[in-house]
């Protein structure tokens, strides 16, 4: 299968560089093509397994246990500003 | 000492013949030695060993011992811990310092074991050979020219060498097990849901699970008992798992009665004809033993390493998409906006491996894919699971290899992703199950360590032990050492 592997790219935000993209495209071709093997199975009615023992996703009392922690939390930051997160400007 | 056994490191403290302190120095002069003819540590760090190591001491002496008292065990880069860094050996976490212990590590503290340092692993976990990590390959002790397999390969080679008596590994298709068996040691991931995942560096949601991996089945069974159990703190932690006697059940010294399963789809064309004999002949033994041997058929095998390579990678992609540099990781310089620092910081920070299964899961996830790849994946997912379940109506266990090869040599595979993803084939559909494995050695082919892989119905991490120590006390090959890393015993 060809795909465009510039676009699932820039859907996962990762820009490649050409290189990157002509030796990528071929292996996600091969791995996609390897794949393919699932068509062959009848999966018809047959429920799809997300949590391996079908754990119901369980509920927690919505209550502060951790305290206020945003210093250690921020940081691992690249850039923080009293208390902010400080990124490229967004908006003109 | 060295090659000692946590439980025989145990007792000599417990007797007085020892300290922590002595016991942390002996393997902090062996890393210091030979880590670097093997890259197994990415991060060490003398002082802080030592000061754990006497306070393990200090406690010894004012209180009971606690059930890993004194006891060193190295994590892989995978553990987020609030002493050191935490790097997933990936670039964009270079800089990265946890705020926090993952949920096992605590565990770990709070049983009173000293941590030994970092181990090396494919970056974010995703490798079968150790290869992909950012801090450059790690070597198999047995024959350095070799991989100690992946992704928990600095772990596995740490504890082959005795660099530590045992370390952490996280497995999501075979990364405890496989690189377990490359370098002959033993290796449990237990059945998900059953340890914590919480400050765990997440890859595949649904498949990772952290174990031990140590020199002996008892081992194995010391460090489980300590870090599992139900955690509030992480959703798809199993409140009221079915509780396990954890040393009780490595007491087993025959297999009488015991019925294992031989499934036919894991003796095929392509696996090494050494690594079949030894896997036969371990087989041979458990029948010795008193088991009874039934071969067993789990048809949807050929399917299971298609199926984890859609899940896995999915997974990833939705996990891996919080590097974003802005909380934290790896920002590229002077960004022109926003969509450039995500794209640039994404490309510059994550190695090539890393890049291809975040693509193959966008890809995966994408509009009008979805439900040829993952939910397709998903439904073979529970059809590989029925068979399991079938299979255990009429076995109590199940005997396999854990690798269809023995360690292959530095660069043989890296050129093709697909060869490397088919290292795991014997391991993956554990993890889709969702169920306990463990893999121990039992032999050589071509001089190289070969594994017995265990597979046991969910929550049943005794059986495995119980048949792992009945096979462990009937044979030697826990005993044998790489010669170049023998030392004194």
């Amino acid at each position: 299968m060809d795909i465009d592997v510039n676009k699932v790219a820039m859907l996962a935000r990762i820009r490649l560089t050409d290189d990157e993209a002509a030796e990528l495209g071929p292996q996600l071709s091969g791995i996609l093509g390897y794949i393919e093997a699932l068509s062959e199975v009848n999966t018809e009615g047959v429920a799809a397994t997300a949590h391996p023992h079908d754990a119901a996703m369980p509920l927690r009392a919505n209550v502060v246990t951790n305290g206020n922690r945003r210093d250690e939390l921020q940081a691992p930051a690249p850039k923080i500003e009293s208390g902010l997160y400080v990124v490229p400007k967004v908006i003109e | 000492m060295p090659f000692s056994s946590l439980s025989e490191i145990r007792s000599r403290l417990d007797a007085g013949e020892t300290t922590a302190v002595e016991v942390a120095q002996l393997y902090l002069d062996r890393i210091a030695a030979h880590n670097d003819a093997l890259n197994a540590f990415v991060h060490i760090d003398n002082a802080h060993v030592l000061a754990q190591a006497e306070a393990s001491d200090k406690y010894r002496s004012e209180h009971d011992a606690r059930p890993l008292e004194g006891l060193p065990i190295a994590v892989k880069d995978i553990f987020c811990t609030q002493d050191g860094p935490t790097r997933c050996c990936s670039k964009i976490l270079k800089d990265f310092h946890a705020p926090y212990d993952a949920q096992v590590i605590t565990h770990l503290k709070e049983a009173g074991a000293v941590l030994v340092g970092k181990t090396n692993m494919d970056e974010f976990a995703m490798g079968s050979s150790n290869e992909t990590s950012a801090f450059g390959p790690c070597r198999n002790p047995w024959d350095t020219d070799t991989i100690p397999g992946g992704s928990s390969g600095g772990s596995a080679a740490a504890v082959a060498a005795a660099l530590t008596p045992a370390a952490l590994g996280t497995d999501t298709g075979g990364s405890i097990r496989q690189p377990a068996s490359l370098t002959g040691i033993t290796g449990l991931k237990p059945t998900y849901g059953r340890v914590s995942r919480r400050g765990i560096i997440a890859f595949a949601s649904s498949l990772d699970q952290a174990g031990p991996m140590t020199r002996t089945v008892k081992d194995t069974a010391m460090i489980t008992a300590a870090i599992s159990g139900h955690d509030s703190g992480d959703a798809t932690s199993v409140d009221n798992a079915p509780a396990v006697d954890w040393l009780g059940a490595c007491d087993a010294t025959d297999m009488k009665g015991l019925k294992i399963g031989r499934p036919k789809e894991y003796f095929i064309e392509g696996m090494d004809s050494e690594v079949r004999a030894s896997v036969e002949t371990a087989l041979e033994k458990c029948k010795e033993l008193g088991a009874e041997i039934v071969d067993i058929s789990l048809p949807h095998t050929k399917y299971a390493v298609a199926a984890y390579y859609v899940i896995a990678p999915s997974e990833a992609s939705a996990n891996l998409s919080r590097y974003d540099s802005v909380r934290f990781g790896h920002r590229c310089d002077n960004p022109e906006d926003l969509l450039d620092m995500y794209t640039r910081s994404r490309d510059e920070g994550f190695g090539s491996e890393v890049k291809r299964r975040i693509l193959t899961g966008a890809f995966a996830l994408s509009s009008g894919y979805y439900d040829a790849y993952y939910l397709k994946a998903q439904q073979v997912r529970t059809l590989i699971q029925q068979d399991f379940i079938r299979a255990f109506e009429t076995v109590d266990i199940i005997a396999t290899p854990t690798s269809p090869v023995t360690a292959f040599k530095l660069g043989e595979k890296t050129d093709d992703p697909l060869t490397m993803y088919l290292s795991d084939i014997y391991t993956i559909a554990v993890n889709l199950a969702g169920l306990p494995g463990l893999s121990q050695p039992c032999g050589f082919a071509n001089d190289m360590p070969v594994g017995l892989q265990w597979i046991a119905p969910a929550w049943r991490e005794d059986s495995i032990l119980s048949a792992a120590s009945a096979y462990e006390a009937a044979t030697d090959w826990t005993t044998r050492v790489p010669a170049q890393f023998g030392g004194e015993s």
